[in-house]
């Protein structure tokens, strides 16, 4: 990763325009050539500095649900839980943690009753307690992390 | 939002085509013209069921080693006015109100911090914590030791509109 790559990761972190040729736009303001750019993203993306890129779509205001939530998995089968949870598509991340409860998985599904089935569905495939922590108040979504 | 919205999510949200008109692209793969597919996804950046078009760095990999979620104990009373001072802290990439579960997780505010080394990470859970002060009953921070996954939200392709 050099500076080209870090201005990159910090200006399309902010947002990328919706018009005809956006790459050469972009590019443009990096002062490299389309092709460079696409190229980057490319590799940015294969080696995984990049876990996405596209739109972000936020669930509730599709009329669907968030919510976090965790599980005490055993250590000794640890990764055997985490292959279930996340064979889930509602699962939209999921996080090893240092704690007791120590998985943690943002589920995101198309309606609000959705979110009880999956997590039925998680413990009756698990045989673990989903602790479920939906959002009661949002105080601030969004940081950028400067690369 | 229509089916022809639910095709455009469907066919983005693994990602923005690489390719020099992605949105032609895009378009050409659910058989609208460019310009309807533009301007829908203008409306929908417009009515926040796109929150932005644009990159997700994995943290890790950018350096930020230490990754926590900061959670504490709040007295209700006072969480709404603490959480919007926490969420305005200039390192907060979250900040929630959340149930407790009682007795095992008595936590209601969650924060989270990214620290490239230990130390600038215990220096922000140290200013949340001299923020909360007297209001703050106890408090954990439950740093990330893996991603497991990190796809985002997927809506699935057969679902009827």
């Amino acid at each position: 990763m050099d500076e080209i790559d870090r201005a990159i990761i910090n200006t399309l972190q902010v947002g990328f325009p919706i018009c005809p040729s956006p790459y050469k736009k972009v590019a443009k303001t990096l002062n490299i050539s389309e092709q460079a750019l696409i190229e980057r993203l490319q590799t940015l993306l294969d080696n995984g500095i990049l876990s996405r890129f596209g739109p972000m779509f936020h669930a509730e205001q599709m009329g669907g649900a968030l919510t976090l939530a965790a599980i005490k998995a055993p250590q000794d089968n640890y990764d055997t839980m985490a292959e279930i949870i996340n064979s889930f598509p509602e699962v939209a991340h999921n996080y090893a943690r240092e704690h007791v409860l120590n998985m943690w998985f943002v589920l995101a599904t198309e309606t609000p009753e959705q979110i009880q089935q999956v997590i039925n569905q998680i413990e009756a495939q698990t045989g673990l307690t989903v602790y479920n922590m939906p959002k009661i108040q949002e105080y601030f979504v969004g940081l950028k992390l400067e690369a | 939002m229509d089916h022809i919205d639910r095709k455009i999510i469907s066919a983005s949200q693994a990602g923005l085509p690489l390719t020099p008109e992605p949105y032609q692209t895009l378009a050409e793969q659910i058989d609208i013209s460019v310009n309807e597919l533009m301007q829908r996804l203008t409306d929908m950046q417009e009515q926040g069921i796109i929150r932005r078009i644009g990159a997700i760095p994995n943290h890790y990999k950018l350096g930020y080693q230490h990754n926590g979620m900061t959670v504490w104990d709040i007295n209700d009373a006072h969480i709404d006015e603490l959480g919007k001072k926490v969420g305005a802290l200039g390192f907060v990439s979250h900040c929630y109100h959340r149930p407790r579960h009682l007795p095992d997780w008595p936590y209601n505010l969650f924060a989270m911090i990214h620290g490239k080394t230990a130390e600038a990470a215990e220096r922000q859970i140290q200013q949340i914590a001299d923020l909360l002060g007297e209001y703050c009953r106890a408090h954990e921070v439950l740093y990330s030791t893996r991603i497991l996954k990190k796809t985002g939200l997927r809506i699935k392709n057969n679902v009827p509109s």
